[in-house]
């Protein structure tokens, strides 16, 4: 087992020196899909090195027998683990605690440049730190090998489990995770006793509920609240020039013409470009003027699409109200959500709207007599005049452009405007008279009311609903068409998803086609830290800017 | 008796077990100019964090035109004619200089919930006009993060009187700035307070610009007011000088 964790030890050290180094100075999101390649990388290589069936783990020799308590058989290995936990945790308490290196790592966290300044090799304690991380998940893996076997997907379960627990406890607290992950584990096992359909929401319930008490979790601190100015990167939106509303312009034509070119399959592929393109624009109105990180995305647009098919399951309503109902009522959803996370901010911030995101996404696929649970909802067709293909795509692209154009209007109106005040610089925005509350939370019913219309015409070119469109999967689909176009860029929200969908589906034929969807990714993030779009405002930005902005 | 512009009455604060501010009292009338020095860690900051609303006092009173704000948010208190400048720089990055100021208008207007038009044409020659009266036309469509530190502690003062405020704070408004630019920006702001008659409260470490400009000075020292008088009074009290001496050659 020792061996196990020192393997994947080394490995996590070989990745971070060979690839995350190199991306230190680019922003954490583009961090976390450089990481979200490898995942998909090392899934495959797993796949490919050990097959694709579960693997049991072998009873670990010595320990195989059960103890008899209070009348109950308990398992040895069982009461191994209850003690190996702990004295893990005391083990990296005394570490971070007592050992000179732990305390660099810790003064690190707390002000990097004065370490440096001390002379410190912060790369070398970076990579340190790695492969403490990696070694701990690797004999965490090794550890729960005799109990559960191991199987492909358990990375997806383990890295919202995980997550979910740092942020309970709250972020750089180590006995507060440790505290969150008995408590989740204690509930998860007493949930299922008292409320069976509860395991699958049970530790996001947890969350949501920890953080609208306590916003930084059991043992965080607030983190330091941004005053503005210091911070050059945050981008310039630029207002259209004459030559950019041309190629908007050509770009509508070509889009109004393709029918008469492309074949069936193409104009499938365009709509549902346009339709995610759509649910980006609302995501990156979130997370570009708004500000706020958000993990739940899919839960608007998953909402939108059952909002949409409920109403023409039940209540036979025609496809045109129930493209009106099916924002109206997401927004509505938004609201509620957006109420309790607005307050928080950062990482937090993004759980919460993750933890919310997994409720929806539980009731749909728990409530099996409403919603029709796994099997979902079928054949929810377009009203007839609108049955035909060409049709369809004319209607679609007519709503979807509408909206991520009437997004894009509403940025430079004073409303967008402020919005971006009260992310620049929530400090200097109180003292202007805003609440800055009260904007971010509009911004987020907005942003969830359009991503609701795209989910509502997603389920009528599809003729289907099933809950994998409110899953994690999904968020963080929309989490990388945002950053594959560029947070900073406000046509990120077009390129992105045409990138990726268009990616998704040249790959997906080949075999282990998430290993290459993986390099793709990296290669991504290396060349284009700022998303594609946002490269190519960069590289060819002034050839269309109206000089309007003047460079420094 | 009229209510005075500020009122500032056993103003305390503390911090865990350190009491950042205690029982600091004075007041600020129309169109004076009253300036608080002190050493580092005197308190001032947390005096201007307490009058603007984003501390709140433990004990103690401010009133503004008589009225009690010890409880209010900035944005109320913003409402009451109060202008704010920080000691390090608080504008909005990603905006240009003009849409900094254009932005702070639509607040002052109530048309910042507007979804309708767009912000670019909106208060334009207003914006222009205050960027005129602190003497930064030019940098009108410059990106705030480009600007040197002296050209944005401009654009604070003109976001700060966005809302033809009564009363203005500024924390440290000529830090890192050359000696003439600071003598320079004083004027200016000097002259705009005594045209629009409002009254200004402002922190300051350099002695030259205190004793030009300010009408009044209160000098704090570990959170409790030492003196208070014209700069001439100041200069001569013995408390100062004592600790003066100690901390700073009072000419930096």
């Amino acid at each position: 087992m020792l061996g196990a964790a020192l393997v994947v030890g080394v490995l996590g050290v070989f990745i971070e020196i060979s690839l995350l180094r190199r991306l230190y100075h680019v922003p954490e999101l583009f961090l976390l899909m450089a990481t979200f390649g490898i995942v998909l990388i090392l899934q495959d290589g797993t796949r490919w090195i050990f097959g694709a069936e579960d693997l049991l783990g072998p009873r670990a020799p010595g320990i195989e027998g059960s103890v008899n308590i209070m009348g109950s058989l308990m398992p040895q290995y069982d009461l191994v683990l209850i003690i190996i936990a702990p004295l893990v945790l005391g083990g990296i308490w005394l570490i971070f605690h007592r050992s000179r290196w732990g305390v660099l790592v810790r003064a690190a966290t707390e002000d990097r440049e004065m370490v440096s300044v001390l002379g410190v090799n912060q790369a070398r304690l970076y990579t340190g730190v790695f492969f403490l991380g990696s070694f701990l998940a690797g004999l965490g893996g090794a550890i729960q090998l005799p109990k559960g076997g191991a199987d492909l997907l358990m990375d997806m379960n383990v890295i919202a489990a995980a997550f979910v627990i740092v942020v309970v406890g709250g972020m750089g607290s180590i006995i507060g995770a440790y505290l969150a992950a008995v408590l989740i584990g204690e509930l998860s096992a007493f949930g299922i006793l008292i409320f069976p359909q509860s395991t699958l929401i049970m530790m996001f319930l947890v969350m949501a509920v920890v953080l609208v008490i306590r916003p930084y979790g059991f043992f965080g601190k607030s983190e330091a609240r941004r005053t503005g100015s210091e911070d050059a990167s945050l981008a310039l939106l630029q207002p259209a020039s004459k030559k950019l509303r041309l190629l908007g312009l050509i770009f509508l034509a070509v889009i109004g013409l393709l029918p008469l070119f492309a074949g069936s399959f193409q104009l499938i592929l365009m709509t549902e470009i346009a339709i995610f393109a759509l649910a980006s624009m609302g995501l990156y109105f979130i997370m570009g003027p708004g500000g706020m990180l958000s993990f739940g995305h899919a839960a608007f647009f998953g909402g939108g699409a059952y909002a949409a098919a409920l109403m023409v399951h039940y209540l036979q309503t025609p496809m045109e109200l129930a493209l009106v109902m099916a924002p109206l009522l997401i927004g509505l959803l938004a609201l509620i959500i957006g109420w309790f996370c607005v307050r928080l901010s950062g990482v937090y911030l993004a759980m919460l709207t993750l933890a919310f995101g997994q409720i929806c996404w539980s009731i749909v696929f728990q409530w099996g007599g409403f919603t029709g649970g796994d099997d979902g909802i079928l054949s929810i067709w377009p009203s007839k005049w609108a049955a035909d293909k060409l049709v369809f795509y004319y209607l679609t692209m007519v709503l979807s452009l509408g909206g991520i154009i009437a997004l894009r209007y509403l940025i430079f109106t004073p409303f967008g405007y402020t919005l971006r005040a009260c992310r620049d610089s929530a400090l200097r925005a109180g003292t202007l008279g805003i609440n800055t509350f009260k904007y971010q939370w509009a911004a987020f019913a907005v942003a969830g009311g359009f991503t609701g219309l795209a989910g509502g015409i997603y389920v009528f070119s599809k003729g289907s609903v099933f809950p994998d469109e409110m899953a994690i999967t999904r968020s963080f689909e929309f989490l990388l068409m945002v950053l594959l176009g560029g947070v900073d860029a406000i046509m990120g929200p077009i390129v992105g998803p045409a990138a990726f969908i268009w990616l998704h589906n040249t790959i997906s034929r080949i075999d282990f086609w998430q290993f290459i969807l993986g390099i793709v990714f990296i290669v991504l993030v290396v060349a284009f830290p700022q998303g594609i779009a946002g490269f190519f405002n960069q590289r060819f930005g002034r050839y269309f800017s109206e000089r309007y902005y003047q460079e420094g | 008796m009229m209510s005075r512009l500020l009122q500032v009455t056993n103003l305390s604060r503390s911090f865990g077990g350190v009491t950042a501010v205690k029982q600091v009292s004075f007041d600020l009338e129309d169109g004076q100019i009253l300036a608080m020095i002190g050493p580092n860690g005197a308190g001032k900051s947390t005096c201007f964090n307490l009058i603007n609303g984003q501390l709140h006092a433990d004990v103690g009173s401010i009133k503004i035109d008589g009225q009690e704000v010890v409880g209010l948010k900035p944005r109320h208190i913003w409402q009451l004619g109060v202008g704010r400048t920080f000691q390090v720089t608080a504008t909005f990055a990603s905006m240009t200089v003009l849409e900094n100021i254009q932005v702070a208008l639509a607040s002052f207007r109530k048309k910042a919930r507007s979804p309708l038009r767009k912000l670019r044409n909106l208060f334009r020659e207003e914006a222009m006009e205050l960027l005129h009266l602190v003497g930064i036309p030019d940098y009108a469509n410059l990106v705030c993060g480009v600007l040197a530190y002296g050209d944005l502690k401009r654009v604070e003062l003109a976001v700060a009187l966005t809302n033809q405020p009564r009363l203005l704070l500024m924390d440290e408004p000529t830090a890192g700035m050359e000696p003439a630019e600071r003598q320079r920006l004083m004027d200016l702001t000097s002259r705009i307070v005594r045209t629009r008659n409002i009254g200004a409260l402002f922190i300051e470490h350099d002695m030259d610009v205190v004793f030009t400009h300010a009408d009044r000075v209160v000098v704090l020292n570990r959170g409790e007011k030492i003196a208070e008088g014209t700069p001439g009074q100041v200069r001569q009290n013995d408390n100062v000088r004592a600790v003066y001496l100690g901390f700073d050659d009072a000419s930096s």
